[in-house]
């Protein structure tokens, strides 16, 4: 395939390294060096998609990121990247790109009758009408708009990408790589200062890779080529290409994604596709440039016309010709530059149109692309100019978004007819044409300024350096903002499909505010946020509502700068990876054994242990409780938090944290703690060991253990840091297994070393102690008991974790010992009427869970004033019971709300709900704990467990929360 | 955003973790009015709009708690401290 | 204008050329029955519902800015009534219901699209704590259904239900909930309260509540004193700003809340889905861009910016249970100024200032609450007693123990 508007030379493109590429299914030939855009120019397209609400034919306007028209989708499958922009997209081999938001074809696209309808179809359409009847919208009207709106298809299926996040810290973070971002690096770089240089596009040199200017009498590239390379040779820059800054944030922190592999058909071995920065500056200096204005005049979207600047990097950077007769239309004699390059390159000039003449375009003419222009002079004479191309210049807005991205505000500048940065965020500077100083000269002195400045606040010594000289340019202008039509659409946003006639309308219906004129017609709302649209939209409603431009103000520029892919901002954290894994002590073992695992919040636990594949939950809780009750089991602990409290103030300091009084404690003696938070709810609970006058190990529940560390320290620090104390968490330095059963003490027996003594007189209920084990192993020993059974914990220092479970096992082989998991100690706890996750909810307090005499009235505590807030005593509010099926064939769910026999579901007849629930083994039938209005006062009677999710209505009767075994002697045996 | 801590030097936002209001003096629970004390220290904040004195804590860090001197329009930071060293003189 | 076929086929013969402003810009009066400050969903809902159901004319709503400049414009559009606390159902299922006729009502589209609120859930304790709010919504008749992964799969097909970290097992699903077009609800009430004579004064900054012998009299302003017989404070973020110059101190604290749009795609996301294991939640709008959210910034903020780390936290829990958007691009993330209360609840309810009125505390949950916030806080401006569906959404309630703590996480706003 011929590359028909090809030029025979010039341009940054690689003519040895021809790449083949589709776009629509038809192939076509470029070179390495082209953009998707500037490829299908050589090649002669000039249609590359569809507008969003009219369906009109759009062609390139840009040659950037400000793209608002020339969005394809690009790659297939599960790689398919909807909406992207041809003018940005770097060609590779095998590339494949179609046109988006058409049917059936780019080409014939039946959805252009829109633009039929358009008389209807004005800003703020959608708000006037689709209310009859009203029963139509989600049925039919909104289908249909969800169908039609949209851009391009979403991806197939999951990513096959990777993406990484990276931190970078650098003193002096430069933006852009124009000639004052070069100027910039340059001058800060030879101070030593450690600098970031980046820039969006894969080549240095930003506007100079487009014109053909001198510096210093050379090609201005010849300067390019020489600041890369000294740049490249200092050890204290690092460059950043194909790199987007794409949001400022507090405190010198910058928000970058590299497009690592994007240039490539599929990333390299090892390579991610993107990867997000998260930069910290001490300095950074914007160097971004402007974007180049159009002109809003009847159908001045048709294809072929462009800004003139586009043109000018299409002749220049890549060798493509997007038109031969040309028409140039210009507001300044910057717009002339573009009438050189298209008369050196063989093109026709038309007619070159300036405004300033009094000369205007009021329309083009042609369909899929422009065949000519309507001119209009200041006598009101019309002439018709036939042309392919209109490159326009109407001056140019500074790129200043992200000096906006923490509060700043552009002003108006009247001699330069733009807006400046406003306030700027702490630590950046702008240079360049970012800051409206557009000529090459300035731009050059600007940013060595800036490189300078920077440096030399952060205490670099700056070397003098020889500013070059460039050739001199003219920039004044006055923008012609709009041409009032005859006939045809005059855009504003192009992508949005909003004319300066939505504008006005906006206008008449009171949207005079910026923001409610944006909102209305969702003028700059698109993908391109309005780049280039903007200040065009806010002249205009301007012009039409009699204000000033700084009058009317502008909307907020918000990150990110140009659309950011969701996966660089997720990097590694996703699939198994979003979050860490914490796996237990015995979790090799428990794997070895087939054991069936579940996520308790970061931890993976083992929910129960099949005895032969397939065995399900329900069989094997139930297996798993009997052999621990009938004999013996074991379960590992570790995951409750676990912290070590020092220090001579320990015991006060306990006191106050937990409800109950833990001075009063002997040493090698366990209590439990019931901890509230300030305003009297249950935070978590727990037990306490004494281990020496001066030294306890609190332990939490595992939800708990980090927001009860966090408190602890709180507490510590901020109320009472008069307390000598310390503390740890050293929940992941020991850990733990409860043995339970009547067989427990048999089966220890046979692992603690000969001299320690763990009989019952010796070691009863509630004592702790340091012991050693399995010869010399030191070890703790808690004897304490969730499941109700004679009971103990047992620690080791982490590192012999596995070989604990591993020798426990072997020490129970002749009681039938067996491992037991979440199900089983959930079931043994629920019979033993032990609060958990269900009723530790934060919303219940010591008195809804039946502890009030846990609250020791001898003493304050957190929590204990509020807890006492009349509300909180009210006996009508629900209180911890137990519950028990009437029929033991029938199934307690966990959620379902009580009510009456005989009651009518409304919210005052709500009685409370089953907080937990199990079948339990020893009772032959499901049994649970609940929260009961009244509750206390209402044992033996029968209501209702009445659960409308899964359609149950159960009889349950009511009783005390202790199902088995009341006088716990058990536990004491 | 960048927090200054006072042990370990600046550090990003994300090792650390916001409690709120600092300077707030739990009340003597002897006192004749402290349940109205005890109400206005748990619920009611000045919630200011400018400076603020607040604590935060170096979670991911030091653990230590932290009093930062911020402002609540523009985010800006002037100082840290240790939550225990300010305590020491009275809340201003 | 009345919107009707006709009106709208009339005037795209005329070239639109006949629309008039959808709200007046008048001057302010010297003195009116009732002021309220705030301008956004709730102020503009609450002067409509007292101009339609109350009938008082004599009204001004002061916004400082622009009208729904404030959460009602910054927020991710969702509507739902599934809560779980008895102070809690009445109040939001009142609210849904007006949602259900608004666009009637107001004669407006407002886009409201019932399409549903998907909570995941990915545990079987969290899918008991479904059960628990879904039988406490049916206890009210609040519609609401739980549904099995299987269930779940059918109806939103690419979640990941293979590689999670937290495997997806189901879902509360409250199918009347959905979304809504936040901007055209703002000027949809601001259009119904003009049309009723209420006055909408842009640009009209309170700066001060007068208060004299224990009553509110008036409100200084940047544009002169208003006198006012009734004054509601109805200023979402910024409430201790305002409620501070009347000498009142309230149970809030103001933070940052992020929110994020998509490029727009052809339909997607076909409901608002949340993830149980995170705080993420997403929906699709008609134009086609994912709108989601998640966690606070957790610092407090009158900025309505936020900053990296919420970002990508917010980022990775999108990607965790729907890792085929990770190749669609974030287009726009902006802040808001949440009014977070200390139980999680807002507040609707008189001060002990005589003739001023407060209604606040809405945390991230304003938007659903627009029509019913207004209806209620009118009822107690108008008549000086709360509105039965609002009766627990008392001031006094920290106080008490009264609270309604939807989350269990107590006294600390940014846990909510």
């Amino acid at each position: 395939m011929s590359q028909i508007n090809r030029l025979a030379e010039g341009g940054l493109i690689n003519r040895s390294k021809p790449l083949n590429f589709s776009f629509d299914g038809k192939t076509y030939e470029g070179f390495e060096g082209d953009t998707l855009a500037s490829a299908l120019i050589a090649n002669g397209v000039s249609l590359f998609g569809r507008s969003f609400k009219y369906h009109r034919p759009r062609g390139v306007m840009t040659a950037g990121s400000e793209e608002p028209n020339a969005l394809v989708e690009l790659r297939t499958g599960n790689r398919l990247e909807p909406n992207s922009r041809a003018t940005t997209v770097e060609l590779f081999d095998g590339l494949v790109a179609n046109s988006q938001n058409r049917w059936p074809s780019l080409n014939f696209d039946l959805m252009s009758i829109n633009s039929l309808l358009s008389p209807f179809f004005t800003a703020g359409f959608y708000y006037k009408t689709f209310m009859w009847p009203a029963s139509f919208w989600e049925k039919l009207y909104e289908p249909a708009i969800r169908r039609a709106a949209g851009l391009g298809k979403p991806p197939e299926g999951f990513d096959p990408d990777h993406y990484e996040k990276s931190f970078a810290h650098c003193d002096v973070l430069v933006i852009g790589a124009g000639p004052a971002g070069l100027s910039a690096a340059l001058a800060a770089g030879r101070s030593g200062a450690r600098i970031i240089l980046s820039d969006e596009g894969p080549l240095l040199g930003g506007r100079l890779l487009s014109d053909n200017l001198f510096i210093n009498d050379m090609p201005a590239l010849d300067w390019v080529q020489k600041v890369t390379a000294e740049l490249e040779n200092l050890p204290n820059i690092k460059i950043l290409r194909r790199t987007t800054v794409f949001g400022v944030y507090d405190h010198g922190v910058y928000g970058a994604v590299e497009r690592v592999s994007d240039h490539l058909a599929v990333p390299n071995e090892f390579s991610p596709r993107q990867r997000s920065y998260r930069i910290i500056a001490k300095r950074a200096i914007l160097g971004s440039g402007a974007v180049e204005r159009t002109m809003v005049f009847g159908d001045n979207d048709r294809p072929g016309i462009m800004l003139g600047s586009a043109v000018r990097t299409y002749i220049n950077q890549y060798a493509a010709l997007p038109g031969k007769r040309a028409v140039v239309l210009i507001s300044s004699n910057d717009g002339l530059r573009t009438v050189d390059a298209l008369k050196n390159n063989g093109a026709q000039i038309e007619a070159i149109i300036d405004t300033r003449n009094g000369e205007m375009i009021q329309r083009a003419l042609g369909g899929k692309r422009v065949q000519a222009v309507q001119t209009i002079d200041k006598n009101g004479n019309i002439r018709i100019v036939e042309c392919d191309l209109v490159a326009v210049s109407n001056g140019w807005n500074p790129s200043l978004h992200l000096t906006c991205h923490l509060g700043g505000r552009p002003v108006w500048d009247e001699a330069k007819n733009a807006f400046l940065p406003g306030k700027l965020p702490t630590g950046l500077t702008v240079a360049g044409a970012a800051q409206g100083k557009f000529t090459l000269q300035e731009a050059l002195e600007d940013g060595s300024r800036a490189g300078n400045e920077a440096a030399e606040q952060l205490g670099y010594q700056v070397k003098s350096i020889e500013i070059p000289s460039a050739e001199p340019e003219v920039f004044a202008h006055q923008p012609t903002w709009r041409i009032k039509s005859t006939k045809g659409k005059s855009f504003v946003d192009f992508q949005h499909d909003v004319t300066d006639l939505d504008i006005e309308l906006a206008n008449r219906e009171g949207f005079k505010s910026v923001e409610h004129m944006k909102r209305y017609t969702t003028l700059g709302m698109a993908t391109d946020q309005g780049k280039t649209a903007n200040v065009a939209g806010l002249a205009i409603l301007g012009e039409v509502s009699n204000r000033t431009i700084p009058e009317v103000g502008t909307t907020i520029f918000r990150p990110p700068y140009t659309p950011v892919s969701l996966g660089a901002l997720a990097g590694h954290h996703i699939h198994r990876d979003f979050r860490p894994t914490r796996l237990t002590p015995s979790h090799q073992w428990a794997s070895e054994r087939g054991a069936v695992f579940m996520e308790t919040g970061l931890w993976m636990r083992a929910q129960y242990f099949p005895e032969y594949s397939g065995e399900n939950w329900l069989d094997a809780m139930i297996r798993e409780v009997k052999g621990t009750r009938e004999s013996v089991g074991v379960c590992d602990v570790s995951t409750l938090g676990k912290i070590d409290i020092q220090g001579k103030d320990a015991a006060i300091f306990l006191d106050r944290i937990y409800t109950g009084t833990f001075s009063t404690l002997p040493v090698g003696r366990v209590r439990y703690g019931l901890m509230m938070r300030e305003d009297g709810f249950v935070f978590d609970d727990g037990t306490t060991a004494r281990l020496g006058e001066h030294h306890y190990l609190t332990t939490t529940t595992t939800a708990g253990a980090a927001k009860v560390m966090a408190h602890l320290e709180f507490c510590h620090q901020v109320l009472w840091p008069e307390l000598n104390i310390a503390f740890t968490s050293v929940t992941e330095q020991w850990a733990q297994y409860s043995v339970a059963g009547p067989n427990a003490r048999a089966v220890l027996e046979k692992i603690v070393d000969p001299d320690i003594d763990i009989s019952n007189e010796q070691f009863p209920y509630m004592a702790c102690k340091s012991i050693t084990i399995c010869g010399k192993i030191p070890a703790r020993l808690f004897r304490i008991s969730f499941s109700g059974e004679l009971a103990y914990e047992i620690g080791v220092p982490n590192r012999y974790g596995d070989a604990l479970i591993r020798a426990l096992m072997d020490a129970g082989k002749s009681y039938g010992i067996i491992p037991y998991g979440l199900e089983a100690l959930s079931t043994m706890r629920i019979e033993k009427g032990h609060v958990a996750g269900g009723e530790l909810n934060g919303q219940t307090t010591p008195r809804d869970l039946g502890l009030s005499k846990m609250v020791s009235q001898k003493k304050d505590c957190i929590g204990k004033h509020m807890s006492e807030r009349p509300a909180l005593l009210e006996p009508e509010r629900p209180i911890l019971v137990g519950i028990k099926v009437k029929n033991t064939r029938s199934k307690l769910t966990g959620g379902a709300h009580f009510l009456d026999i005989g009651s009518q579901a409304s919210l005052d007849k709500d009685l409370g709900h089953l907080t937990s629930v199990t079948y339990s083994p020893n009772l032959n039938c499901w049994i649970g704990l609940g929260l009961l209005k009244n509750g206390r006062n209402r044992l033996g009677e029968t209501i209702r467990a009445v659960d409308f999710m899964r359609k149950t209505d159960v009889l349950v009767e009511v009783c005390d929360p202790v199902f088995l075994d009341v006088d716990g002697e058990r536990l004491r045996g | 955003m960048r927090i200054p801590c006072p042990f370990c030097g600046e550090r990003d936002l994300q090792e650390y973790s916001f409690l709120g209001e600092a300077g707030l003096k739990r009340p003597d629970p002897k006192a004749d009015d402290a349940q109205q004390q005890f109400h206005d220290y748990v619920h009611i904040r000045k919630n200011k709009a400018g400076l603020t004195n607040e604590l935060w804590q170096h979670i991911h860090g030091c653990r230590s708690w932290i009093v930062v001197r911020r402002d609540t329009l523009t985010h800006e930071i002037f100082s840290s401290e240790f939550a225990s060293d300010t305590l020491k003189e009275p809340a201003k | 204008m009345k919107y009707s076929v006709f009106s709208l086929i009339h005037q795209a013969i005329r070239g639109q050329k006949d629309w008039t402003p959808v709200w007046r810009d008048p001057e302010p009066k010297e003195e009116y029955d009732i002021v309220l400050i705030g301008g956004g969903g709730h102020g503009l809902a609450t002067a409509y519902y007292l101009a339609k159901e109350h009938g008082l004319k004599n009204i001004a709503v002061l916004e400082k800015g622009y009208i729904g400049g404030g959460s009602v414009g910054r927020n991710t559009t969702i509507v739902r009534s599934n809560y779980q606390e008895p102070g809690n159902i009445p109040f939001y299922e009142l609210s849904l219901k007006l949602w259900e006729g608004l666009e009637q009502d107001l004669n407006y589209n407002v886009m409201m699209s019932q399409r549903g609120v998907l909570n995941l859930y990915h545990s079987d304790s969290q899918r008991d704590e479904y059960a628990r709010r879904g039988n406490a919504m049916a206890m009210h008749g609040v519609d609401g259904e739980l549904l099995n992964r299987d269930q779940v799969r059918e109806m939103v097909p690419f979640l990941d239900f293979e590689n999670g970290r937290f495997p997806i097992q189901g879902g509360l699903l409250q199918r009347r909930g959905g979304t809504a077009r936040h901007d055209a609800v703002a000027w949809g009430f601001a259009r119904g309260a003009d049309s009723r004579g209420v006055d909408i004064l842009q640009n009209t900054e309170a700066k001060q509540i007068r208060v004299e012998n224990g009553k509110a009299v008036g409100v200084e302003t940047n544009r002169g004193f208003i006198k006012a017989k009734k004054i509601g404070i109805v200023a979402a973020g910024n409430t201790t700003r305002v409620a501070e110059t009347a000498g009142l101190r309230l149970p809030i604290e103001s933070y940052v809340l992020q929110a994020f749009v998509s490029e727009a795609n052809k339909p997607l996301v076909p409901c608002v889905v949340t993830f149980g294991a995170g705080h993420f939640y997403i929906s699709q709008s008609d134009k086609g861009g994912l709108v989601f959210g998640a966690s606070l910034d957790y610092y407090t903020s009158y900025a309505a910016r936020g900053n990296l780390p919420a970002v990508e936290d917010t980022i990775e829990e999108a990607i965790a249970i729907m890792p085929g958007i990770s190749r669609i691009r974030l287009l726009r993330h902006w802040g808001g100024i949440m009014d977070m209360s200390m139980d999680g609840s807002p507040i609707i309810d008189k001060t002990d200032i005589d003739g001023l009125y407060l209604n606040c505390g809405w945390c991230y949950g304003g938007f659903k609450a627009t029509p019913g916030s207004g209806f209620c806080f009118a009822h107690l401006i108008a008549k000086d007693e709360m509105h039965p569906a609002a009766k627990a959404l008392r001031l006094k309630r920290f106080e008490t123990g009264h609270v309604i703590d939807e989350a269990g996480t107590g006294a600390q706003p940014n846990l909510h």
